[in-house]
């Protein structure tokens, strides 16, 4: 006997969300709402220097004036930005030496997650700072990085240590002001990664970021600043969950790179937020902004695997100012049940020989929606620009939508510009062909959409691209159309 | 004044046009003046006008009711017809129907006026069963043409009917007035079987500045077979925002070939909407253009039914401080299984301070189904230029022979050969080329 759809369909509405529990920390949670007090109070309680608050005041007084984006093509109950924390953290003592000192539970939590910190430090190889509701708690391999003059930190300890750096930086490339969400960030961030390469060092590891929101009923703001000096290398890892909770959590985060000449930044994410449950209860907000800003011959490359998240609201660009930069955009972005995406990318040629390639793949089951949104602009200045997009959709099941808008808008003659899409379902031949080979329906849809996506997963650094599969697998098996 | 509030003021001053305050139709306009005047003249603001701003074009001090005839004969504008071929005609000058230019017909078929087929009690049945009944009454340039309604071109073309010759609509503005805004209203209906072609034109003859804000509703019933031919080379102080609507019935086809060639700003909203299985929609369009032309095609094909086709196909070559705009739009719905739809805009930027914004744009709810769309922007091939050249073919000829090439495809699908032959010729005097021979 085969496995029938029908056995398909009601496994994968079955299969639990993975990481859904609560971890019960005690924690350091603030009087819910927002006002400049509370903005203050954020900045107090970091201890942060006084340009830091008045640089927070400001992104919140701008943020007032702002009215939330209702372009995107998703449907949701606005969050209430009154009635949210906005800042929760593990409460602690004093700032941890060593991994023994962190709260047992913190660590049973992390091994649940299988970033066992001790582990992946030894075997994998993998420096990660851990962000939990939006407090840096712990960060890795501080040392070895530390003789190659690379700095990774908290963000609030960078803003303490390095504040040339983040003075300079902070704000460059996504301005307080840029959009509602990231003025929000700004005004709030509690925490994140801060990454500074030297010039002409190659990082000797993947960097990564570990988010988790916790606590009920709060928001997660965090901030990454990532800058490559001249000539640098840094592969930047990031995922992200969080436990399964009724009410719509918020996470609006904010992440910057820098690519200094000739420098290179790959920065890769696996977005696995409680995606809500399979009748489209709770899940995260996610409205990040993500940008990168590329100096000459400088490269900059996302890799996106979305998966989780009720509403995903995130285009990670790069601003080609650079003359012979490149930027490049690999992304998977997979719904279920009730989730919405809305993600994409946007590549802004500035400088002369400037190049960008777009690849995106989306994959819609259940009763999802999954867009993609792209925007390549090629301004008068940028001679011999060159882009190439890609968008596939994949549709499993008539109650699913996959929308695209993509933007062109070309002011130089000599730009190159090449935009293709396509939408399909997963062919009853190609799946024929598999059962016919002695490969049952499932492994067979799970080799198809590996085969889909293969072009983004392989870019995926080795670790992230096992976990990708592993989560592209869960969310769709058996959602065969 | 402001344009808005003019246009708002004169309906209640005049009540718009002069009909029956009693009848149905009088009951629509009001309701479309005040969907007009809650909406306004749409702003960059406004997604589908993100590019199109109309802020410079409806500064100027429209006169609404241009006076009586002013006797232009059919020799002073006959090179702006097909006139190789016989065809029925209606003609309109400054908005108002010119007889002596017009070769209309109640034989069998009825192309006439649209005032007349409001007016005239046998066509009451018609005008209740298809007049704005497919046209978007939310949007306000439609709403405001609709509470104008007043003349325009009416065809009725009944069951079995192979219409023997196409249908010529032109629209002339004589310039007697400083600027002008008119506000044609046309209604297509073809029937079961028929089989119907026309050709459109707006053509201003002077440097006098006009606004045209035209609607046309046209209806496919089952197996019908509408192909419509949009000229558009307007002098460069014309700007024309056109709104079509098609609906179409089981097993029609419709074509619409869009040739943008001149005007100051032309705005094309195009827009299919499928009510039954088995019809295709084809939307093709060559745009060229020079100067600080603008160019917006706008176009939607929803795709509502199972076993439905659609096929678009835009080219634009872009000179000087052109902009151009190309936003398609598909809408596969959830029923709509075994869809296939193609759409394809490819474009060539000449000059460094030409434009192109295109956002071909997909939004699929059925899985059965085969969508692509596909999007260029680029410049002439150097080496296809080159081996030209060097076979002793001047650059402007190359360049022009390479662009023709390009513009092919579309042109080659015209069914009319005097169209096409037509189109060649603007295409030529508009590279300011003669290739000797004819594509």
């Amino acid at each position: 006997m085969g496995y029938t759809e029908e056995e398909l369909k009601k496994e994968l509405e079955t299969k639990e969300y993975e990481y859904g529990f609560y971890t019960d920390i005690e924690s350091d949670t603030f009087p819910v709402g927002l006002n400049e007090d509370i903005v203050r109070a954020i900045s107090r309680k970091k201890e942060e220097p006084e340009w830091m608050t008045e640089w927070r005041v400001e992104a919140f007084r701008a943020w007032e004036q702002m009215i939330e984006p209702e372009w995107a093509n998703v449907t949701y109950k606005k969050p209430d930005f009154q009635n949210i924390s906005y800042y929760s953290a593990p409460k602690k003592k004093d700032k941890y030496n060593s991994l023994d000192e962190v709260d047992p539970e913190l660590l049973e939590t992390f091994n649940k997650l299988g970033i066992s910190l001790d582990e992946q430090k030894k075997l994998a190889g993998v420096a990660i700072d851990v962000v939990m509701d939006s407090v840096s708690v712990a960060t890795t391999f501080k040392k070895t990085l530390a003789e190659k003059g690379i700095i990774f930190c908290s963000i609030s300890e960078a803003i303490k240590e390095h504040p040339e750096l983040v003075k300079k930086y902070i704000g460059s490339v996504v301005p307080q002001k840029d959009n509602f969400y990231a003025a929000l960030n700004s005004a709030v961030f509690s925490d994140g990664s801060f990454c500074y390469i030297p010039k002409g060092v190659r990082c000797p590891m993947e960097l990564s970021t570990y988010f988790r929101i916790n606590e009920a009923g709060t928001g997660q703001f965090e901030r990454t600043l990532v800058i490559a000096d001249k000539g640098s290398y840094v592969s930047y890892l990031e995922g992200c969950t969080a436990p399964m909770r009724d009410e719509n959590q918020l996470h609006a985060a904010v992440v910057e790179l820098i690519a200094l000449d000739d420098a290179e930044i790959k920065y890769s994410t696996v977005q696995n937020w409680f995606p809500g449950g399979k009748d489209g209860k709770g899940g995260v907000y996610n409205f990040v902004t993500k940008r990168g800003l590329c100096e000459t011959n400088a490269k900059i490359s996302w890799t996106q695997v979305e998966t989780g998240s009720a509403i995903t609201w995130k285009y990670p660009s790069c601003v080609l100012k650079g003359d012979n930069s490149v930027g490049e955009f690999y992304s998977i972005a997979v719904t279920n049940n009730y989730q919405q995406a809305d993600t994409g990318t946007k590549m802004i040629h500035l400088g002369k020989n400037t190049k960008s390639t777009i690849i995106s793949k989306g994959i819609s089951a259940g009763k999802s929606q999954n867009s993609y949104r792209g925007l390549v602009q090629v301004n008068s200045r940028a001679e011999n620009a060159r882009n190439f997009s890609q968008c596939d959709s994949l549709l499993m099941g008539n109650n699913c939508g996959a929308h695209t808008f993509p933007y062109i808008e070309a002011k130089n003659k000599t730009a190159q510009i090449e935009h293709e899409a396509t939408t399909s379902k997963i062919g009853e031949d190609q799946i024929f062909y598999c059962n016919q080979r002695g490969i049952d329906t499932e492994k067979a849809i799970a080799l198809i959409v590996n085969g889909f996506s293969k072009e983004v997963l392989n870019k995926l650094p080795m670790e992230f691209a096992v976990e990708a599969q592993k989560l592209l697998e869960i969310s769709l098996e058996g959602s065969v159309g | 004044m402001e344009l808005k509030d003019k246009l708002v003021s004169s309906f209640f001053a005049y009540e718009g046009n002069g009909l029956d305050v009693h009848s149905p139709i009088h009951d629509i306009c009001s309701d479309a003046i005040k969907k007009f005047d809650k909406k306004g003249f749409p702003t960059k603001k406004e997604e589908a006008w993100k590019y199109t701003s109309l802020n410079a074009v409806l500064k100027q001090n429209y006169n609404l009711y241009p006076k009586g005839d002013t006797g232009l004969e059919f020799k002073d504008v006959m090179r702006y017809f097909i006139h190789e071929i016989d065809s029925y005609k209606i003609a309109f000058v400054d908005g108002r129907y010119s007889s002596n230019l017009s070769a209309t017909s109640h034989d069998g078929l009825d192309v006439c006026l649209m005032s007349s087929a409001l007016s005239k009690p046998k066509y009451r049945i018609i005008i209740e069963n298809y007049f704005n009944k497919v046209a978007n009454t939310e949007d306000s340039l439609t709403a405001l043409n609709t509470a104008f309604l007043k003349e325009g071109a009416f065809i009725n073309i009944p069951k079995g009917k192979v219409v023997d010759k196409p249908i010529q609509i032109l629209h002339f503005s004589t310039g007697k007035e400083p600027a002008l805004m008119l506000q044609p209203r046309n209604l297509i209906v073809v029937g079961e079987n028929a089989h119907v072609q026309i050709i459109e034109r707006h053509q201003s003859l002077t440097d006098n500045p006009v606004l045209t804000n035209s609607v046309t509703e046209i209806f496919a019933n089952k197996q019908a077979i509408v192909d419509y031919y949009k000229i558009q080379n307007d002098k460069q102080s014309a700007s024309l925002i056109d709104n079509t609507y098609i609906s179409q019935k089981r097993n029609s086809h419709a074509f619409v070939h869009t040739f943008s060639l001149g005007g100051n700003l032309t705005r094309n909203n195009l827009n299919f909407y499928h009510k039954d299985e088995h019809l295709d929609s084809t939307l093709k369009g060559i745009t060229i253009i020079g100067d600080k032309q603008h160019v917006d095609h706008h176009t939607l094909v929803n795709h509502a039914y199972p076993n439905c086709e659609s096929h678009q196909d835009y080219k634009g070559i872009f000179g000087d401080r052109s902009t151009g705009v190309f936003n398609g739009k598909v809408i596969v719905e959830k029923e709509a299984q075994k869809t296939n739809a193609f759409q394809q805009n490819n474009n060539i930027l000449l000059d460094d301070k030409a434009t192109i914004n295109t956002k071909p744009q997909l939004e699929i709810f059925a899985d059965d189904v085969k969508c692509s769309h596909g999007c260029t922007v680029g410049q002439l091939d150097e080496d296809a230029l080159f081996y030209l050249r060097s076979r002793g073919i001047p650059a402007k000829e190359a360049k022009a022979l390479l662009m023709y090439a390009f513009a092919n495809n579309v042109l080659e699908s015209v069914k009319i050969p005097e169209v096409k032959a037509r189109i060649n010729k603007l295409i030529a005097k508009k590279l300011g080329v003669n290739l000797g021979f004819e594509l």
